[in-house]
């Protein structure tokens, strides 16, 4: 090591200690190969456990029939039986407690997004019967006149529609 | 406002995620590194294979290769969503990743240049340590000279005939080592776009091999560019200083030097050049042939979107007009220096055809997107990926250049070779 | 002899000569990935996969809405991990497609959605099928969103599912750009990169993802194709289903039933 032209390689060997010194301390324990090798699996595994955490909003309809009984009764014997009561009514959160959950949507964009009227013959979509939306009574909100969770009873609200 | 948002304009079916992320900076970003790696070679050129009429560019693009080095990782830096955690390519490098070799070699290219520059300046660091210790008062500047110098000098004081010629052996083998690394560090720069196989345009085998041959190009057009401007100011300074002392070179002989200096230079830059056209032509005629899924989508961004772009700007104003420049009997100065500018904007134009082209089709085949560079920044996101983030990356190089030239100067100095 | 240069010349050598191999070693330690394998929980009779039948989609856009609120995706931004796109095809064998929004609130018109060139109109009489086709991330089994992270920041899990590490992510965008299906983007809050993760809270505690609890139709279904008796995998084991984009050579995970050619 006489040599002055080794010295660089003093400076060179710093820097690589240097950065493996600094992986040392950032990376975290748990980062490693795990199930799907080194091409897929590199990653830091407690990320996994972070990602399950998530807190779930949507409920699913089934917890609803519990306390609004009625609705659900009135809804399932519907042709809208299949729409799930957290799609009108947005997400239940922790419902009744939550503030956040369930809110009742009275707007026509929700209703036309099945029900605007679409000429593709032969599919499910065609199937559904449909209106045009600019022209099917266009300043009232649908609910005055249909009752969406019994659209086929015609209305109690008959009334409002002259 | 989501990313990409700003600046992209969507025609006929893009998926709704879509947009053109990788924008300016990532234009930039192959173009700087083919600048440095370009500077490289051509120092290289002397060191490793003794072209010594290229003794006076040598040293000087190796110092602009000191200082366009930092640059390389600039415009990646600002083009990053989280850039404090671009370190992690280094934490935790992913190798089936093309960036994640990025850290690595861009390191050990920075360390091979500083190393061959230390080399090449060792004798004039050691001088100039000695020189000023002789001195009997140093003033404020003087001491903080003498302490950087000595700092630089590294305690190797030893400017022995031996000890000479091993600087001149470890200058040689670092270029060596250089050539191949720098080539690397700039072909795997083709290859991170290559290999994208979602990307009909960019993937390739030949991207590499495409953006080597214009790093070349281009580092060198720059090179003589810069050389040019540099003797420029040089002949200023000399003609004023010649007032006082005749003795001083006179511009006729500086000229000559000059001119001597960029014909042979540019003779290698159309080597370069002819090479790359013909692999980029090669590789847009095999596209044609070939006619596979992609290219019905691919035809009309070529020939129809960015037919102005790519034969008119690119192949037409940056690589056939250059070209006559150059070959034109009797070349000047002025006309060097156009055709060396007209090069850079072809490869800079080549690099935006690349990045910007390989985003102007949407992956479904079926729509389109337009690139508008933000000029007016109206938020962080299009001050760092607009025109003035890219400015800014391509100013940075020259203030570099002149702040290391403020201690390493390039011209005058006794060097180890 | 040795003076103080030389000592401390060869005491960082030999610092520096034990910190690299060991240091090295850190990345790949087989015994730590044995260890690591064997003290989690056995997940290798789980592989999730996603059944869409194009046949029963409406484009009613509820899968979006309840995706985008369930993952906080901001529900106005113009990104979303889950979308449905539109194909017309018309009796001259044009196909026009769009996907407004990503169908957030779905399709409510029957003009189609050029980008800046406005709304395109088509005459009924002319349209010979038409079709709603939901799209999400594959889980591929050779995810090349995965390959190319250069940091490790997003990775397969051993049930299939690809996650992104909000914390490690960098940002470059190599992700978006490598998967060929368009279903990464920007977090618009987060500042990293995104996607469809099979709303992985939901199905690790037994639930379904939030967009097949919320299509009224059927036309989203998720399995375990590990599971014989699983009734999707079932279907895919024993019914004419597709994949989409099969050429990139990713192994996509999410099958079609009824798949046009015309799909993108
Ligand atoms: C624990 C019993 C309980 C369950 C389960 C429950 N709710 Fe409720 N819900 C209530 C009560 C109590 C109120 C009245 C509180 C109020 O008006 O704020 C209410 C009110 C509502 C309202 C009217 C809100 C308003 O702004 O007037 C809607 C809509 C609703 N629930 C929908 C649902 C749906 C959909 C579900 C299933 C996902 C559900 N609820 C489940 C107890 C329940
Ligand atoms: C198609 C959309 C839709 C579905 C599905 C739906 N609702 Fe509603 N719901 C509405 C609308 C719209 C209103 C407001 C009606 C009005 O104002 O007349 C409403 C009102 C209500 C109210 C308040 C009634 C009141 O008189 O204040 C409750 C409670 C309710 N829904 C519960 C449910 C439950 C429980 C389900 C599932 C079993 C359900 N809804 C499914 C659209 C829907
Ligand atoms: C998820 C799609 C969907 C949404 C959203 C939806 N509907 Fe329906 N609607 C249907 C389907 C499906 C039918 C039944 C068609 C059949 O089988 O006849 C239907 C039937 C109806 C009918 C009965 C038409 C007849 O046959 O007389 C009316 C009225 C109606 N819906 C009104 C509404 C209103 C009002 C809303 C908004 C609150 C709404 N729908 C929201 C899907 C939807
Ligand atoms: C002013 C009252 C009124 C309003 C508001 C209204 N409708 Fe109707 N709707 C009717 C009447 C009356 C009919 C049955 C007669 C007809 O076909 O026009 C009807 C029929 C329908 C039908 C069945 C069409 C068929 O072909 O069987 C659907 C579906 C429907 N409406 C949906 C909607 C939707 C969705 C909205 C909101 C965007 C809405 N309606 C708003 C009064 C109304």
């Amino acid at each position: 090591m006489k040599n002055h032209v080794w010295r660089p390689l003093l400076i060179v060997l710093v820097v690589v200690c240097g950065i493996l010194m600094t992986r040392a301390l950032v990376v975290p324990e748990d980062f490693g190969v795990y199930e799907r090798g080194y091409m897929y699996g590199w990653h830091r595994k407690s990320n996994e456990a972070e990602w399950k955490a998530i807190r779930v909003k949507y409920k699913t309809a089934r917890v609803c029939a519990g306390c609004h009984k009625d609705k659900h009764d009135e809804l399932i014997k519907s042709v809208h039986a299949a729409i799930s009561c957290e799609n009108c009514h947005g997400p239940n959160y922790d419902h009744p407690e939550d503030p956040l959950g369930m809110n009742i949507d009275r707007s026509r964009k929700l209703c036309i997004r099945c029900h605007s009227y679409l000429p593709y013959k032969g599919t499910l979509r065609g199937g559904i019967p449909g209106i045009d939306p600019e022209k099917h009574y266009p300043s009232a909100e649908c609910v005055l006149c249909h009752i969406p969770h019994n659209p086929k009873a015609m209305n109690q609200k008959r009334e409002a529609r002259s | 406002m989501v990313h990409g948002e700003a600046w992209t304009i969507k025609e006929l079916f893009v998926y709704p995620n879509e947009y053109i992320y990788w924008s300016i900076q990532i234009v930039m970003y192959p173009f700087m590194t083919g600048l440095v790696a370009g500077a490289f070679v051509l120092s290289s050129l002397y060191h490793v294979f003794g072209v010594k009429q290229l003794k006076e560019i040598a040293r000087f693009s190796l110092v602009f290769s000191l200082a366009l080095l930092p640059v390389a990782m600039l415009p990646l830096l600002l083009h990053l969503q989280q850039p404090q955690r671009g370190i992690y390519v280094m934490m935790t490098p992913h190798f089936t990743s093309a960036i994640a070799a990025f850290g690595i070699v861009f390191t050990t290219y920075g360390m091979i240049v500083i190393s061959e520059i230390w080399f090449v300046y060792r004798r004039f660091i050691v001088e100039t340590v000695l020189e000023l210790r002789s001195k009997q008062r140093r003033g404020n500047v003087e001491s903080a000279q003498f302490f950087l110098y000595s700092l630089l000098a590294m305690g190797a004081m030893d400017l022995s005939p031996e000890a000479i010629h091993k600087d001149e052996r470890a200058v040689g083998i670092l270029a060596g080592i250089g050539i191949p690394v720098a080539c690397f560090l700039h072909g795997y720069a083709g290859f991170i776009f290559g290999s994208v196989k979602a990307n009909a345009l960019w993937m390739t085998p030949l991207m590499p091999v495409i953006f080597i041959c214009s790093a070349v190009v281009s580092g060198v057009a720059l090179c003589i560019v810069t050389y040019i401007i540099a003797m420029e100011i040089r002949k200023q300074i000399s003609a004023w200083k010649r007032k006082n002392d005749p003795r001083l070179p006179s511009n006729e002989e500086l000229r000559s030097a000059e001119i001597q200096t960029v014909t042979l230079t540019s003779k290698y830059l159309l080597m370069f050049m002819v090479l790359a056209i013909t692999l980029e032509l090669l590789d847009l005629i095999f596209r044609n042939y070939t006619a596979v899924k992609s290219w019905d989508i691919l035809r009309s961004v070529i020939y129809e979107k960015d037919f102005f772009k790519i034969f008119v700007l690119q192949y037409g104003f940056g690589n056939v007009l250059p070209f006559i420049i150059f070959l034109l009997p009797g070349l000047t100065i002025r006309r060097a220096l156009v055709g060396s500018l007209l090069v850079l904007m072809g490869v800079f134009m080549m690099r935006w055809n690349v990045v910007i082209g390989g985003q102007a089709f949407s992956a479904s085949f079926s729509g389109f997107m337009e690139y508008r560079l933000p000029i007016w920044p109206n938020s962080l996101e299009t001050l760092k990926e607009g025109l003035f983030g890219a400015l800014a990356v391509i100013i940075t190089p020259f203030v570099l250049f002149f702040l290391v030239t403020r201690v390493l100067p390039v011209f005058g100095v006794k060097d180890t070779h | 002899m040795m003076n103080r240069r030389d000592f401390c010349k060869k005491t960082m050598i030999v610092a520096g000569g034990l910190v690299i191999p060991l240091a090295a070693l850190e990345v790949f330690n087989p015994k730590r990935l044995l260890a690591e394998k064997s003290g989690s929980d056995d997940k290798s009779n789980v592989r999730w996969v996603f059944l869409v039948d194009i046949h029963k989609c409406v484009g009613c856009g509820f899968c979006v809405k309840a995706c985008k609120v369930e993952n906080e995706v901001p529900y106005d931004a113009n990104v979303t991990r889950t979308w449905v796109e539109r194909y017309v095809v018309t009796k001259d064998g044009q196909t026009a497609i769009d996907s407004p929004r990503g169908a957030k609130d779905g399709f409510t018109t029957q003009k189609i959605d050029q980008g800046h060139l406005g709304d395109k109109e088509i005459d009924p009489a002319s349209i010979a099928k038409a079709f709603f086709v939901p799209k999400l991330c594959n889980q591929c089994d050779n995810p090349a969103c995965v390959q190319v992270c250069p940091v490790g920041a997003t990775y397969q899990t051993g049930d299939g599912i690809v996650l992104v590490d909000r914390s490690w992510c960098i940002g470059c965008g190599y992700c978006v750009m490598g998967c060929p299906y368009g279903v990464r983007f920007f977090h618009p809050v987060y500042h990293v990169a995104e996607k469809c993760n099979f709303c992985y809270h939901r199905i690790t505690k037994g639930m379904k993802p939030a967009c097949v609890d919320a299509c009224p139709f059927g036309a989203r279904k998720i399995g375990n194709i590990r599971d014989p008796e699983d009734p999707v995998s079932r279907i895919i084991t024993s019914e004419q289903v597709n994949v989409l984009k099969e050429e990139f050579g990713t192994k996509p995970q999410v099958f079609y039933l009824g798949l046009s050619r015309e799909v993108k």
